[in-house]
């Protein structure tokens, strides 16, 4: 196991002589080329696949992950404050395609931007209003739950989100008792079904036996995420979050606004929750309230530590490492592995073991993720063990 | 100390919306707010009556207490299942700081490993009172034993190396091994919900304390977490040991500096909590007479707002969270309806937390402000 270890670090650090050497040579201008190289590539991927390909449909799912891991990210890696009740974004965000984009509220007939054959009853909106919505929904609902929060630290903002994401889910899943009028806030487990596909004047609706369209959409949305964390990192309010991470007394002292830098974290989060939630609720064509689950949250979570606490490109990577994980390589590529060895039973049998065995895995074999944030290795090389979270609490 | 100093230093610093609130709330204002569920319920069922069954074509209304004292007894009994899970969570996170999200699941093992040694042992319905009894002690003890060793066997496992890993690792591993005992489950005994044999008649009232039915189950459970309580009390107060653990809790450092094997008494608490844990799966599967692979998430989800609720790392605190936690679960069960019970449990939880977030008996953290 050890000389595995160092074998790795041999490589890695060979890797590294090679890069440093290579890199002063090449022309100013090639990390610029080196993005538009691979967002092109990006928007050229699906080609390589048909449009109902396995692949493309895991890869749809990776990208709508990525756009959650970034955006819990924020709040647990930028600003430290552990937030367990993820999935209640997810919710809401799923939520505002099962009202505003489908036949569920029958007693109002609104219609804005929607193609021509779109049935008569409900509320329709176009899927970019939608996702203003949605933003605009969880932005509101990431302050609620953070408000209890903000005089707490650590394990005790765990606790209070994992509450409130439990029971976002509850009346989710009771919402068929709750009524409005006539109709009722949710479906319950029976689900809103049947709800619109995105649709855009000149290209046309989108439909489940064209993933491409899907795809470039999510892509865009991702890309979209992923510039505003780039530039939100390095602002006066990204550095403004890792000083309350790293010491709240010292940051308020030095004239940091503590309710609005942290309410900032919650929401911004949280809007890039309800975006990824109402583009999934959209996919999955249903907004089902079994979804809404606590191990969601937990999904999501592992994906940015494994990644690397407050590391973007760490969450990206966890994201998609886990994402194809769950959706591509334990359903479709080995799920019939056992039987080719002669055992009884699908891999997806084991799904849940063997996800929490990678968990375990990856963090024991790696504790700081992945791709770690720069600052914090530093922080770890000189000596202090810094997670944002303070270690010991005095007694 | 120097947690409260630090508090009164922050002060009024920034603008909290909840400072206010909280100054003039202590723990009288959260005591307020658990008894009002029981009080509002028996007012309602005094005043206005309650159904207490249907003769002929028309509904019998009762204007008494009865139906909140089954209430309460059924909640206490349930309690001291959360209770005895509780004390696991509390005593893990007063020693390493760690939400054990794997407990619950190490739970829902206890009860698997019980079910499956009672049916080796061929316990039925048809066994005598002596033998009966005399199994379920062996069964109790050894699943106990077994699921204690496993809890020793994951802190080995997965949170031992991280010991000085960043503090959300061990977080991430105790989740990853929760799923894995979860898929244990559930390749064990199927992903719905089984019948098990009612070995002890459960469902059987023993006697009435004013119109109140005690049963079977509400003796069991309580009369065996009771000891078990009783006895961890007097081992960590009283033995070598349980000093080493408190002394542990308090400061590893200085503890090791003492001449304490840190690593050995963490192993033991982990020993101490799992054995609790497997009790608790014996009480559940003889008292609910039901079990699935998914029991321990929800009640670990629980018996750690019991926890918390008692103030974490308190055992005292635990097991009054444990109590108070079943008696709100089962006013809300029988008066609001199961499927909204999670809902009300976790509703407390955030009361709890903006009221008094060190808990009902807990000391003042830094984390809890």
């Amino acid at each position: 196991m050890n000389e595995l270890l160092a074998q790795f670090r041999d490589w890695r650090d060979a890797f590294v002589r090679r890069r440093n050497r290579i890199v002063p040579s090449l022309p100013p201008w090639w990390q610029r080329a080196l993005v538009a190289v691979l967002i092109v590539a990006g928007i050229l991927l699906p080609f390589a696949f048909t449009q109902t390909s396995g692949f493309l449909d895991a890869t749809i799912r990776a990208l709508a992950f990525v756009v959650m891991a970034l955006g819990l990210n924020i709040v647990v890696g930028f600003a430290g404050l552990l937030d367990l009740g993820y999935v209640a974004f997810y919710a809401f965000g799923a939520y505002c395609v099962g009202w505003f984009g489908s036949g569920f509220f029958f007693n109002a007939h609104v219609h804005v931007l929607v193609s021509s054959m779109t049935e008569t009853i409900g509320i329709h909106l176009n899927f970019l209003l939608i996702l203003v919505c949605a933003v605009l929904i969880t932005a509101i609902a990431g302050t609620l739950i953070g408000l209890p929060t903000l005089r707490l630290r650590g394990d005790y903002i765990a606790i209070v989100t994992l509450a409130f994401g439990e029971i976002i889910g509850v009346v989710a899943v009771n919402g068929t008792d709750i009524h409005l009028g006539q109709m009722t806030l949710t479906a319950g487990n029976l689900g809103i079904s049947a709800v619109d596909s995105p649709y855009f004047p000149g290209i046309g609706k989108f439909d489940l036996l064209h993933l491409r369209p899907w795809y470039w959409l999510i892509f865009g949305i991702m890309l979209l995420v992923l510039f505003v964390n780039l530039r939100v990192r390095d602002s006066r309010l990204g550095r403004a979050w890792v000083a309350l991470r790293e010491d709240e007394v010292a940051a308020v002292s030095t004239g940091i606004p503590l309710v609005r830098t942290k309410l900032m974290a919650y929401a911004i989060g949280a809007a890039f929750g309800g975006m990824s939630g109402a583009f999934l609720g959209s996919y999955d064509s249903s907004v089902n309230a079994s979804q809404f689950e606590f191990s969601f949250s937990i999904f999501v979570l592992s994906m940015i530590i494994v990644g690397g606490l407050g590391s973007i490109w760490g969450a990206v990577l966890g994201a998609l490492l886990l994402s194809y994980t769950n959706y591509y390589l334990i359903p479709d590529v080995f799920n019939h592995l056992p039987s080719t060895f002669g055992l009884n039973f699908d891999l997806t049998d084991l799904s849940f073991g063997i996800f929490g065995f990678v968990l375990v895995l990856v963090m024991v074999l790696r504790p700081q993720g992945l791709i770690p944030e720069r600052r914090r290795t530093l922080e770890l090389t000189g000596g202090r063990g810094g997670d944002g979270l303070p270690r010991e609490a005095p007694r | 100390m120097e947690a409260r100093s630090l508090a009164a230093r922050r002060g009024p610093g920034g603008a909290r919306p909840f400072a206010v609130l909280r100054a003039h709330a202590g723990a009288w204002s959260l005591i307020a707010v658990i008894v009002a569920l029981p009080i509002f319920y028996g007012i309602k069922d005094l005043s206005s009556g309650y159904q207490a069954g249907v003769m002929g074509s028309h509904a019998i209304i009762n204007h008494d207490l009865s139906k909140l004292g089954g209430n309460l007894v059924q909640g206490i009994s349930n309690g001291a299942i959360w209770a005895l899970i509780a004390i696991g969570y509390t005593l893990v996170y007063g020693i390493i700081e760690l939400i054990n999200f794997a407990h619950g699941d190490l739970f829902m093992i206890g009860t698997f490993v019980s079910v499956g040694l009672w049916a080796t042992f061929g316990l039925t319905l048809a066994t005598g009172t002596l033998g009966l009894v005399g199994g379920l002690l062996v069964v109790l003890i050894l699943a106990m034993l077994i699921s204690g060793s496993l809890n020793v066997l994951i802190e080995r496992v997965a949170y031992r190396p991280l010991r000085n890993a960043p503090k959300l690792a061990p977080l991430i591993t105790a989740v990853g091994f929760s799923f894995i005992l979860q898929n244990v489950g559930l390749l064990w005994r199927g992903g719905s919900p089984q019948g098990v044999t009612d070995l002890l008649r459960q469902n059987q009232t023993v006697f009435h304390i004013s119109g109140v039915a005690v049963h079977r189950a509400d003796l069991l459970s309580v009369g065996t977490a009771i000891p078990l309580v009783l006895g961890l009390g007097w081992f960590i107060s009283r033995t070598r040991s349980g000093r080493a653990m408190r002394a542990t809790a308090q400061d590893p450092e200085a503890a090791q500096l003492m001449g304490i094997n840190v690593d050995s008494t963490i192993s033991l608490t982990f020993l101490l909590g799992g054995m609790l844990a497997g009790a608790a799966g014996l009480i559940y599967a003889l008292y609910e007479t039901n079990v699935w692979y998914f029991q321990g998430f929800e009640a670990g989800l629980i018996a750690f707002t019991a926890a918390v609720m008692g103030g974490i790392g308190n055992v005292r605190g635990a097991v009054l969270g444990g109590f108070i936690i079943g008696i709100i679960q089962q006013l809300s069960d029988s008066r609001l309806g199961p499927q909204w019970t999670e809902a009300v449990v976790f509703g407390y939880l955030i009361v709890i937390m903006v009221l008094r977030p060190r808990g009902l008996l807990g000391e003042e953290t830094r984390e809890a402000g």
